[in-house]
């Protein structure tokens, strides 16, 4: 059978990050094809070129047989890939009919719409994907998965020959997973081929016949999903030989500051928010690093926002130190002496216009100041204090931080967060995008701080960071911790087997799929593609 | 321990979720209609004079040639933009109107409409070729075309009269009691209600309001409508003035001072959402209406100024916008 | 030719108004005749004041990616306001325009800061509503014969005119809070990355209501100095547009409309610029409508020029 689309050899690289070597991928008609890979490993980039967001470097894109370059999204659209994103990109404040047949609408007398037409257009249309609404109504009164199903639906009617979609059960209801699934078993059967980016295993295992795994850029795997197992999958999506022995300074970590006991000095006790986290419980000793581990989506960035009071929660408590934390405040939370390392650096963590000096200095600035005046004297002596701390690597302090480079983008980052002396620090991937140099020396500052008797609480998609790094794992899963190694128990083969443990638990009663928040992907998408 | 259920909240019913989502839109779209309503029952009962057929036709009339300049308004709102060189099209366009009279009344129709057009299609290509703000682009069209006309009617000393009365005949005629230009504005809003809920374009400038990115994605020409709806928001201001300076029999330069705003006022105050996406024309007429009968009333109580009437809609304009963020804060919560 | 562009752009931002200053400078000293008396130079001066005193608060807010409407019609409130309790002393009546303006600056900060409503549409409302307001308070237009306050209005000091020394006064003083204070700071955080200023424990929402709090005493400084110089209260048109002359002198001033950068002098210059400009033109016959239309394409350019450097 001819591929449908075809990807062979593409290359893409940006400013500093090659984001996709040489990889190929074939999708047949009416097949559905899982792609799956961490942060970083490509995903994105790839179905940006399928959809003509980026033009590929290197390699060729074969669409019907032939070799095709898609401009713009749009025209990717109009010869018939449409793309399902988790955000769904509709208008939300127009009716549902609306949405559905915007550009295609039933014309009346005078060439004007008409409106009866149109709406029972659309119910009609609908009701083939289990979506039962008033379609007059506008499309944000939906449940998100309804909204999906509309997206879909307005897919499809424009004839599409594939259909991409990326993580499209992030926010759905159980019942409203089984709608989607019998949805693309439907598209299958008329030839439709899918494109499913997900991070539920056990949803790929339901519904996709063939899948590809990225990693860092490259073809990691291709072939047949049932016979691939699971454990199997998850070690390829995070690149660790199932039998590989831990390496010996892989990372800077020495790992020698004593295990830390005592009282926490942070303690979150059943952080809820809906769709979200359920019910988390984290605590960090002083001198302690735990680890966060988890697939992507798991609620890692969100259980650490949460604790800065930088996502506002519907359940649960922070202590710092015993002493509860008024909610939904960093400023409360950097007070008490809890900050957190976002994991977006672009934005959420530099301020593009201003120089590295006042970057560092910004959070500090009420303890450099007397009666709201800064002394320019105490800054330049902390900004020295750090920047040569930090290995800071810039023209000047007064270099503007938008001209650095993305590992001293974080060292500056980090300085900040390490000027306002906290107690406890949130690290959100602290070494994502930044070049092995800098990693290092970030890894050795950790270690450095949790030797000070600072808590450490640390969020890797790196098993091995997380590994040698963390006196403690938690791993998450569907906002809920699942497993927790300490000591010896911290070995990558135990953090990918707990993962996967309990994505096998998910298999065994679909109804147990929960709702998972993924907004993290788009975030790393961007920061490879900025 | 890992059931991954996630309901942990109390989540309000759909039922009620769905009737508070509804009645948040009736509000917003039929509010100032409401209130429009309720004033008018209310200086009913509290002024012998209020509702009378003479004080009705008046509020009407007056009210007409800001309707014109709101409903072009309108679109550009939904759209995303905004509009604040409208006052100074309705200024330019009587002028160039009177002075076009001279020449027969098509001129004097013809030319002012050309002229507006034109810097409508200006900013609208400024706005959507550069990405420019509308705010910034529109506020130097302000300026510029002011200084248009006051190059024009030389430095405002000189005021054209109207002596066609072909021309002066269609801001003064009337019938059944109401001058011509109400009809006119009559029929322009039904025209724009069609052009807006019953047509492609008009489908498209909601979608770009609403989310630009996505309306590029489902095939919008957003750069066409962009330029379009600027165009017409120039061409109404450009009639309105026309209209007021047949009324007047002359071009007035020293109108149209923070007409914009009334403008822009009518349109958020009739529910139309300043971020754009939504809204309506049927909301902006009420919206001009209820500012009239504001004013009318304030007339009828007879010992306050006119500029009590601008404490009233300056407070009811920052009533309208706070309810509306409750509303929409309300409505994403559901 | 790549590397010139972005170059050249960023040389005008910065630098342009300087330049545009000086050369329109130069200009009048070689073609205008008795440009350089000194009473025709201290006119300019007194004229441009109070849109110096306005453009400071809007430059502020501007930075932090907003945008205060409201300013014309609180110099009019303020107006207002100083002749109806100048019975009590000219100084209780200043303070209570004073007050009058940062209560303003206080319900816009707080539409914005607190309830989320955009600064467009929050000024706008207090645009439409405050000018109602002082002209309820005072109908039409008052002569008054307090003397200090007609003192303030037209004494100079060493030649300069008391006013010209304020604004000058005030030009510094907010070089200093832009430059030197942590709130000048946190407002130049909060417009150049808001979430990231939230992250970093800012109180975001306390700086942006102090913001407009500023603009709004500015303006009412301007609206009682503005009155004292007419020797008369006129609510119903003073500070009519002013809003326009601040945004446009910010926004020669190189200052970005999408925030993050306060340039203070260069806002200044800016007021100078357009003042100058109007002044040469009118020195050489062109009438004012010219004005009108060179500061319209003078807007336009600046903030072409500003969106270049932006996207870069």
């Amino acid at each position: 059978m001819e591929p449908v689309l075809e990807a062979k050899g593409i290359s893409k690289s940006f400013p500093g990050v090659l984001a996709l070597d040489g990889v190929s991928l074939a999708l047949n008609p009416g097949e559905v094809h899982a792609l799956v890979g961490e942060n970083g490993a490509g995903k994105s980039t790839l179905i940006k070129v399928f959809t003509g967001v980026y033009r590929p470097d290197g390699g060729e894109l074969r669409y019907l047989g032939a070799p095709a370059a898609f401009g713009t999204p749009l025209e990717a659209q109009r010869a018939g890939i449409s793309t399902i994103y988790q955000e769904v990109n509709l208008v939300p404040m127009m009716s549902v009919a609306r949405n559905l047949l915007l550009g295609r609408e039933p014309r009346g007398r005078f060439g004007v719409i008409d409106a009866a037409r149109m709406y029972g257009a659309a119910e009609q249309v609908l009701a083939g994907y289990g979506v039962d609404a008033d379609v007059r109504r506008p499309l944000r009164t939906l449940g998100v998965g309804a909204q999906q199903m509309v997206a879909l639906a307005r897919a499809v009617s424009v004839d599409a020959r594939v259909v991409i979609m990326d993580e499209p059960t992030s926010s759905l209801e159980p019942r409203e997973v089984e709608t989607l699934f019998g949805v693309i078993r439907r598209l299958r059967e008329t030839g439709i081929a899918v494109i499913y980016v997900s991070h539920r295993l056990g949803e790929l295992y339901q519904v996709c016949d063939r899948v590809t795994v990225l990693r860092d850029g490259r073809l990691a795997h291709t072939g047949e999903l049932a016979e691939l197992p699971r454990l199997e999958l998850i070690s390829l999506m995070l690149g660790r030989e199932l039998n590989e022995v831990k390496a010996e300074g892989v990372t800077r970590f020495s790992h020698d500051h004593a295990l830390a006991d005592g009282e926490p000095v942070v303690e979150a006790r059943g952080l809820a928010r809906r769709h979200v986290l359920n019910g988390v419980d984290v605590s960090v000793r002083p001198g302690e690093v735990v680890g966060l581990g988890g697939l992507l989506g798991a609620g890692r960035t969100e259980t650490a926002k949460a604790i800065a009071g930088a996502l506002p929660i519907d359940g649960g408590q922070v202590l710092v130190a015993g002493l509860p934390l008024r909610g939904g405040s960093t400023t409360a939370a950097i007070r008490a002496g809890v900050s957190l390392l976002p994991e977006d650096r672009k934005a959420e963590g530099i301020i593009p216009g201003l120089s590295v000096r006042e970057n560092i200095a910004l959070a500090a600035l009420p303890s450099l100041a007397k009666a709201g005046v800064v002394s320019e004297a105490k800054i330049d002596a902390v900004v020295e204090i750090f920047m040569r701390r930090l290995k800071i690597k810039a023209a000047s302090p007064g270099q503007p931080v938008a001209e650095l480079s993305g590992g001293n983008q974080q060292k500056v980052l980090l300085a900040r967060l390490l000027a306002v002396r906290p107690k406890v620090v949130l690290l959100d991937e602290p070494t994502r995008g930044i070049d092995v140099g800098a990693k290092a020396e970030v890894q050795a500052l950790i270690d450095e701080l949790a030797g000070e008797g600072l808590g450490v609480l640390l969020i890797s998609s790196d098993l091995g960071e997380l590994v040698e790094g963390a006196d403690r794992v938690l791993v998450l899963r569907e906002g809920a911790v699942v497993g927790e190694l300490a000591g010896a128990e911290v070995t990558e083969e135990r953090i990918m087997a707990t993962i996967a443990e309990q994505a096998g638990a998910e298999q065994a009663g679909s109804d147990q799929v929960g709702a998972e928040q993924a907004g993290s992907e788009q975030a790393g998408a961007e920061q490879s593609g900025g | 321990m890992t059931s991954p259920t996630m309901n942990l909240t109390d989540q309000p019913s759909a039922n009620g979720s769905a009737r508070r989502e509804r009645t948040g839109r009736v509000l917003q779209q039929h509010g100032a209609l409401m209130v429009l309503a309720l004033l008018v029952i209310v200086g009913s009962l509290a002024f012998d004079s209020f509702a009378t057929a003479g004080n009705a036709a008046s509020v009407v009339v007056s009210s007409s040639f800001l309707a014109i300049i709101a409903i072009g308004m309108t679109f550009v709102i939904i759209s995303g933009g905004i509009d604040l060189s409208v006052g100074s099209l309705f200024v330019l366009g009587g002028v160039l109107a009177a002075y076009g009279s001279q020449y027969g009344t098509a001129v004097a129709l013809l030319l002012p409409l050309t002229v507006c057009g034109v810097v409508g299609l200006a900013q609208g290509l400024i706005i959507a070729r550069t990405g420019m703000a509308p705010f910034i682009v529109t506020l130097a069209g302000l300026l510029g075309v002011r200084g248009l006309m006051l190059a024009i009617s030389d430095e405002g000393a000189t005021t054209f009269l109207v002596r066609d009365p072909a021309f002066a005949a269609l801001g003064q005629g009337d019938l059944l009691g109401l001058t011509y230009p109400v009809y006119v504005t009559a029929a322009l809003a039904l025209a724009a209600m069609v052009l807006l809920q019953r047509t492609g374009f008009g489908q498209n400038v909601y979608a770009i309001g609403g989310n630009e990115q996505a309306a590029a994605l489902m095939g919008v020409p957003v750069a066409r409508t962009k330029v379009l709806v600027y165009v017409m928001s120039a061409l109404l201001a450009g009639l309105a003035g026309v209209l007021n300076a047949a009324r007047l029999s002359s071009g007035v330069t020293i109108l149209g001072i923070g007409l914009e705003l009334d403008a822009i006022s009518a349109v958020v105050i009739g529910g139309t959402l300043l971020t754009g996406g939504a809204g309506g024309i049927t909301g902006t007429v009420a919206g001009v209406l209820l500012l009239g009968v504001i004013q009318s009333l304030i007339n009828q109580v007879g010992n306050l100024t006119s500029a009590f009437q601008q404490v009233v809609s300056g407070a009811f304009l920052a009533l309208v916008v706070v309810a509306q963020r409750l509303l929409s804060k309300a409505q994403r919560l559901s | 030719m790549a590397e010139l562009k972005p170059r050249l752009y960023a040389w005008v931002q910065d630098y342009g108004v300087y330049a545009a200053v000086l050369a329109l400078l130069l200009f009048n000293v070689l073609f205008t005749p008795n440009f350089l008396d000194v009473s025709n130079f201290r006119t300019q001066l007194v004229q441009v004041t109070p849109i110096v005193i306005v453009s400071l608060g809007m430059a502020l807010v501007i930075g932090t990616q907003g945008i205060d409407l409201s300013v014309g019609s609180v110099m009019a409130l303020a107006a207002a306001l100083v002749v109806l309790y100048l019975g009590y002393g000219w100084l209780p009546a200043l303070a209570v325009a004073l007050v009058g303006g940062a209560a303003v600056g206080a319900a816009g900060g707080a539409l914005v800061a607190y309830a989320g409503v955009q600064p467009i549409v929050a000024t706008l409302a207090l645009l439409v509503g405050v000018r109602g307001l002082a002209n309820v308070l005072v109908p039409q237009l008052v002569e008054f014969r307090n003397p200090d306050l007609i003192a303030l209005g037209s004494s100079s000091v060493a030649g300069i005119p008391v006013i010209v020394l304020i604004a000058a006064a005030l030009t510094l003083a907010m070089l200093f809070v832009v430059r030197r204070t942590t709130f000048g700071r946190q407002v130049v955080a909060i417009g150049g990355n808001r979430s990231a200023s939230e992250l970093s424990g800012l109180p975001v929402q306390r700086v942006l209501l102090l913001v407009y709090v500023i603009s709004g005493l500015l303006a009412a400084l301007a609206g009682v100095l503005a009155t004292a110089r007419l020797q008369a209260s006129d609510p119903t048109s003073l500070g009519l547009f002013i809003e326009l002359s601040a945004i446009t002198a910010v926004v020669v001033g190189g200052t970005p409309l999408t925030g993050g950068r306060i340039r203070v002098l260069s806002t200044v210059m800016g007021a100078l610029l357009m003042q100058l400009l109007s002044a040469t033109l009118i020195k050489h016959n062109l009438p004012q409508s010219w004005t009108q239309m060179v500061q319209a394409v003078i807007i336009l350019a600046a903030v072409y020029a500003t969106r270049e450097r932006a996207s870069r």
